[in-house]
């Protein structure tokens, strides 16, 4: 139901996320999603990827201040409205999204997402019938 | 000489030879009654020292010199030379890291403090007639009490303003007619910026025409900026909580060095590193010793402040000495809106956070004519997805920073690994201001 997603701490400054993206391609390590906002100091870079472990390890030997966070995935069917639905059934349950960011892949469309409370998020998943990605569902997508 | 330009002719015009008769006497009496203090008592025995060793002017080397650190260990009251219902006030230094230290006065000291700062502030012209304005911080800070007491000495109406709140600084200065201020220098400047932006014209709408400046390093360009911008004539001040406050050294209409009192103060520049005296008129550190206070007098005071004896005579009249701006420190210690600051107080309160690697970088920096203070941190590897917690860290981190030095300085999170690392000697401190 969940993925795993690296967190990398980045500066402000010219070459901070290409550092990290260096060293991910050093390791044949590929990208499906990114993610960065534009705050003023420092991002949070979010990164899914294939071997999130390897790469996990790779950055922190590295010096890096990386996290591995699970999160969400769902898929969604590429029609109208479908993101919008999905959404008013976690509002209607109360529970609300910390971030989200999606992705295409294979044609399918990927909604990946945090909340504040996993638990519950789950169980609303299995009720409505949410079509989850599991990690090893993820990779086979390729 | 016309006597009636000099507020204690008698002190102030006085030869070399008068002065220093004058410092024999007042070290022979300021000794003896050191015998009063505990720390000094001790300190002459292990020497084997006594007050009748002190014959001359130069027999002062003898006296091993004070500390900074002194005044902790003894912290609070173990170097007075009164007992503690003779005091009147104390004054202490900021900080909750370590012992702060602790100044304490009689009602003579308070006396002789304002009159020194009156001296200083008459030698620049002002008069009863002037209307002296104060936006230092009152409290334990001491310019603002050393001010107070010394303008109404002088006899000026005085407006204890304190530090802030600068648009209702600038309706005083203009709804009471002040015609001299107190400001660090940036705050002068900070105030020229709300001036402009309400549309007052200093020259036009305000009756300024003296600033006092200090409490914080600044350049001979900060002071004639200063000095175009306001309208007036700025001068240097120096003091610092040892040795009373403000009031200690002060610049006459010459604007050339800031004659330091030596009725109340005998000066030695030393090297910081031999602890010898430099040949006349090079940089060493000021050390001072008291010869006119009660409470606690400090004999050899290592003040850490570097710079050097002006040579020459000025032209004012006044054969008391001259102090060279303050060309740096000999410690670490920072100066920052007046506040003293070390870089150990700030490496303390990081060192709690677990969140933190050891590694931090103080940036001193002059922004829009405003000095601050930029802490950058360390992220260590405990580090997780959530910008919520990174900026409540960064709150917390400004807050206890905030408390422990009490000027608020900009906390900003930078990555793992990109600050200098600690081992050997790793550069904490940048200072990118114009001032030495």
């Amino acid at each position: 139901m969940t993925i795993q997603q690296l967190s990398v701490f980045v500066e402000n400054k010219s070459g901070a996320m290409l550092n990290v993206l260096q060293l991910l391609r050093s390791e044949g390590i590929q990208l499906l999603a990114v993610n960065i906002a534009d705050t003023v100091e420092y991002g949070i870079f979010r990164i899914i990827c294939s071997e999130p472990s390897k790469a996990f390890k790779l950055l922190k030997e590295a010096n890096i201040s990386v996290t591995l966070t699970d999160v969400f995935a769902i898929e969604l069917d590429d029609k109208v409205g479908e993101m919008a639905r999905t959404l008013e059934i976690f509002h209607k349950e109360g529970i609300s999204i910390t971030y989200l960011y999606s992705f295409l892949i294979n044609k399918k469309g990927i909604m990946v997402f945090r909340t504040a409370e996993s638990e519950r998020t789950r169980e609303v998943i299995m009720l409505n019938n949410m079509k989850f990605i599991a990690e090893k569902d993820l990779y086979t997508l390729i | 000489m016309d006597r009636s330009q000099y507020l204690h002719p008698d002190k102030e015009l006085m030869s070399r030879q008068e002065i220093e008769e004058l410092q024999l006497k007042r070290l022979q009496e300021t000794v003896r009654h050191c015998m009063n203090s505990p720390f000094y008592k001790k300190r002459f025995e292990e020497e084997g020292l006594t007050p009748d060793d002190i014959k001359s002017l130069d027999d002062l080397k003898k006296i091993p010199f004070t500390t900074k650190q002194d005044l902790r260990d003894t912290y609070p009251f173990g170097i007075a030379s009164v007992p503690l219902e003779k005091c009147v006030r104390l004054h202490s230094s900021s900080g909750t890291t370590g012992n702060p230290t602790v100044i304490l006065h009689t009602q003579r000291d308070l006396d002789e403090w304002a009159n020194a700062v009156a001296r200083c502030l008459h030698m620049v012209g002002l008069r009863p007639t002037d209307v002296f304005q104060n936006s230092s911080g009152y409290g334990m800070f001491t310019g603002g009490l050393g001010f107070q007491y010394g303008a109404e000495r002088l006899g000026m109406l005085t407006v204890p303003a304190a530090a802030g709140n600068t648009l209702r600084q600038l309706k005083f200065i203009k709804d009471f007619g002040t015609t001299a201020l107190h400001a660090i220098p940036s705050y002068a400047s900070r105030l020229y910026e709300v001036m402009v932006e309400q549309g007052i014209d200093p020259r036009r709408d305000t009756k300024l025409k003296t600033l006092v400046i200090g409490a914080e390093p600044h350049s001979e360009e900060q002071r004639k900026r200063i000095e175009n911008m306001l309208g007036v004539k700025a001068y240097n001040s120096f003091g610092m909580s040892e040795m009373c406050g403000p009031g200690v050294a002060f610049e006459c209409k010459e604007q050339n060095g800031l004659h330091i009192w030596e009725d109340y103060y005998i000066v030695e520049i030393v090297d910081p590193n031999t602890l010898e005296p430099v040949p006349e008129g090079e940089v060493g550190e000021l050390v001072l010793t008291t010869i006119n206070r009660e409470a606690m007098p400090l004999l050899r005071y290592r003040t850490r402040d570097l710079t050097r004896i002006l040579p020459g005579e000025c032209p004012c009249g006044r054969h008391h000495k001259r102090l060279d701006r303050m060309q740096g420190r000999s410690d670490d210690m920072i100066i920052l809106k007046g506040v003293n600051i070390f870089p150990i107080q700030i490496e303390k309160i990081l060192l709690q956070f677990k969140e933190l690697s050891t590694d931090y970088l103080i940036t001193l920096e002059t922004l829009d004519n405003n000095d601050g203070m930029t802490v950058e941190v360390e992220l260590s590897n405990l580090f997780t997805d959530d910008y919520g917690r990174l900026e409540k860290l960064t709150k917390e981190i400004t807050r206890q920073l905030k408390d422990e030095i009490l000027v608020t300085p900009k906390v900003k999170l930078v990555a793992n690994g990109s600050l200098p690392k600690s081992e050997g000697k790793a550069v904490r401190v940048k200072d990118l201001r114009k001032t030495y």
